[in-house]
């Protein structure tokens, strides 16, 4: 055929070339600033790692190896059962297991006060519900911080000072995850209420037979985020509990460097703070299917 | 299997009035379909019935008992919604034995149950399956099958064919009224689709503006409709409205557009000579020729075998004609109006204007 489709026919190979070679620079482009960002955030992680495998006076001296020295068992054990740093004495372990179980219970209770107080506020009507629901939305204006100086006088008044419900309590009280119970209990058709209603399903069962099954996702998304949120409490923890043994690793951790009157054990407080790095990291691995499929499902 | 009646039943939300007094009785194992258009209070009804909302006035009585206080779940029956309102997390088995088992029913019963209803419905294979991996019609057969296993007083249908495609539609629609007549349990199916109205009743009720304009057989309601809201709903295409008068002795009608005086075929109506009127003919009821009214067709629609023409009077009014055959060109047009197929109507209230006996 003539005319410019005949004339064209011929750069088809050209063009499928060009093609190519502009997808391969850009992978090359994609995965160099990949690789640079990676680079950014693991380096202090590669150093800490490093840094918890050699002896004391390796750092002391003022050296950053880059390699892995002999001292690994020794520090971590130390670590785990003794201690060390500053005050000396406070093993690992028992901060990590104050740790985890302040994390946990914050999680949970966090979980399900904002589950109970989203249904209550999507599904009944009842006098004050927007009342209710606005007082609740604006205490996502006061962060712990801000209210922190009542908040300790209630804990003191209650004598709940260097208690584990202390520790947690006031944490618990959550807007953030309420408001988003509340926005996905919105998308549950009106039907599924009626049809509940129809087969007889009380508040409850609809609740535990409907609701909480269709959360799931949604739970365990907030289950990895809030988690990490109360893992990395420092300030209330330090403000609450003066009894070493209820000590979180957080707050232990920076307990363990010293003011510069002394030289701090640098191999001890980094395998501590490797300690400190796990159950976060295992929480998001071993929850990362769940997490990704909280945020972003629409199935229904 | 029950009766249903509801007495005078009124439902307002805030100050708009939605239901203003529906009166209905319902024999055991009828199947009566609340049709009318959006925002005629079909769907309040229904939900009333179910007790899912509460009538401001009047009362709902099942099987000769007063259920107006009761929950839904104390009225025995079961619902058909427009989405199905299947439980994502559970498999169609467990779908389907919620209600039963929620009303503790024992493990065997409900097995035998769903099995049951599952082999009437043709689903006995699925019910493993979630409802996201079924098709439409497979959904609306477990909707369906959610409500039989429930063996209640009343089945109430809201729509329940709206969200299928055309040729679906018509097949549910058959297996629906199958299903009815063989469990012979009382239902109420609501739906504006006229069609499925006509095809799916024993009678029906026309909703309007919070009214049950008429209830009857759907054949009555198509031959007898009792006003023009009634006569302009029911048929497809509409029926065709023209303004009168009634002559002298109340015999015949005078058209308005062209003077044409039509004696009615079936006897005189009251009133004084020139009672404002109108006039209904269905389009299938007119036919080519001359003598009657001059069209101007502007558009023909060719269905096959016959042929739907849009076309003017003289005056602008729209005239729908549907006639025989598929050779029909635009341009003029004769048609005479058959005189024992005209609907009289009161022209101010709408009503219809029967022959006086």
């Amino acid at each position: 055929m003539p005319g410019p489709m005949s004339l064209q026919a011929p750069d088809v190979d050209a063009l499928a070339r060009r093609t190519r070679a502009r997808q391969r620079r850009e992978a090359l482009l994609t995965h160099a600033s990949l690789v640079v960002g990676v680079l950014i955030f693991a380096f202090p992680i590669y150093l800490t790692l490093i840094g918890s495998t050699h002896d004391v006076n390796t750092i002391g001296r003022g050296d950053v190896p880059l390699l892995p020295g002999g001292e690994a068992m020794a520090n971590y054990s130390q670590a785990w059962s003794a201690g060390g740093g500053r005050y000396m004495g406070v093993p690992a372990a028992g901060m990590l297991l104050n740790s985890l179980v302040m994390a946990l219970l914050i999680t949970l209770g966090k979980i399900a006060i904002s589950l109970t107080s989203a249904y209550a506020v999507v599904f009944f009507r009842f006098p004050f519900r927007m009342l209710a629901f606005w007082l609740i939305f604006i205490t996502l204006m006061l962060p712990v911080e801000v209210r922190i100086i009542p908040t300790f006088q209630v804990m003191v008044d209650l004598k709940l000072t260097n208690s584990m419900a202390g520790l947690t309590v006031p944490l618990i009280a959550s807007a953030t995850a309420t408001l988003l119970f509340r926005q996905f209990f919105l998308t549950i058709p009106d039907e599924y209420v009626e049809a509940a209603k129809i087969d007889g399903a009380g508040p409850l069962r609809f609740f535990k037979d409907v609701v909480l099954p269709l959360s799931v996702t949604n739970i365990a998304a907030l289950f990895v985020i809030l988690f990490i949120y109360g893992w990395n409490q420092y300030l209330w923890p330090l403000l609450i509990v003066n009894d070493r043994s209820l000590e979180t690793i957080v707050v232990g951790l920076t307990k363990m460097i010293g003011g510069g009157d002394a030289q701090n054990e640098w191999n001890v407080i980094m395998a501590t703070a490797v300690f400190a790095l796990l159950p976060p990291v295992a929480v998001v691995v071993l929850m990362q299917r769940w997490f990704v499929k909280g945020l972003t499902e629409t199935e229904k | 299997m029950a009766t249903l009646a509801l007495e005078d039943v009124k439902k307002a939300f805030g100050a708009t009035q939605v239901l203003h007094g529906v009166d209905l009785e319902v024999a055991d194992g009828e199947m009566i379909v609340i049709v009318g258009a959006s925002g005629c209070g079909k769907s309040t009804l229904l939900r009333i019935v179910a007790g899912l909302e509460t009538a401001t006035s009047g009362r709902v009585i099942i099987g000769g008992q007063d259920v107006t206080p009761l929950e839904p779940a104390d009225r025995d029956v079961a619902m058909v919604f427009q989405n199905y309102a299947l439980y994502p997390h559970m498999s169609v088995f467990d779908n389907m034995a919620y209600g039963l088992r929620i009303r503790g029913l024992p493990r065997e019963v409900i097995a035998r149950r769903v099995q049951e209803a599952a082999e009437l419905l043709g689903i006995a294979a699925l019910l493993e399956r979630k409802p996201r991996q079924l098709s439409g019609g497979q959904r609306q057969r477990v909707a369906m099958g959610r409500a039989i296993v429930r063996e209640p007083k009343l089945f109430l249908f809201d729509e329940p064919l709206s969200n299928l495609d055309a040729k679906l539609r018509v097949q549910m629609r058959a297996e629906i009224r199958r299903l009815q007549k063989r469990l012979g349990v009382t239902s109420l199916f609501v739906t504006h689709d006229q069609v499925e109205a006509m095809t799916l009743g024993d009678r029906l009720v026309v909703m309007h503006q919070g009214h049950a304009a008429q209830i009857a057989t759907p054949m009555e309601i198509w031959e007898r409709p009792a006003d023009t809201y009634v006569a302009g709903f029911i048929g497809s295409p509409a029926m065709n409205f023209l303004p009168a008068t009634l002559t002298a002795g109340g015999t015949a009608a005078r058209l308005e557009t062209n003077g044409l005086v039509l004696p009615f075929a079936d006897g005189p109506r009251a009133g004084e000579e020139g009672r404002r009127l109108t006039l209904g003919i269905r389009p299938e009821h007119l036919r080519p020729g001359i003598g009657g009214l001059d069209l101007q067709v502007e558009l023909v629609e060719p269905l096959g075998g016959e042929s739907v023409l849009h076309g003017r009077l003289a005056d602008g009014a729209p005239i729908t004609a549907k006639l025989p055959g598929a050779l029909h060109a635009e341009g003029p047009l004769g048609v005479i109006i058959p005189l024992e197929h005209l609907h009289v109507f009161d022209a101010e209230t709408g009503k219809r204007l029967d022959a006086q006996a």
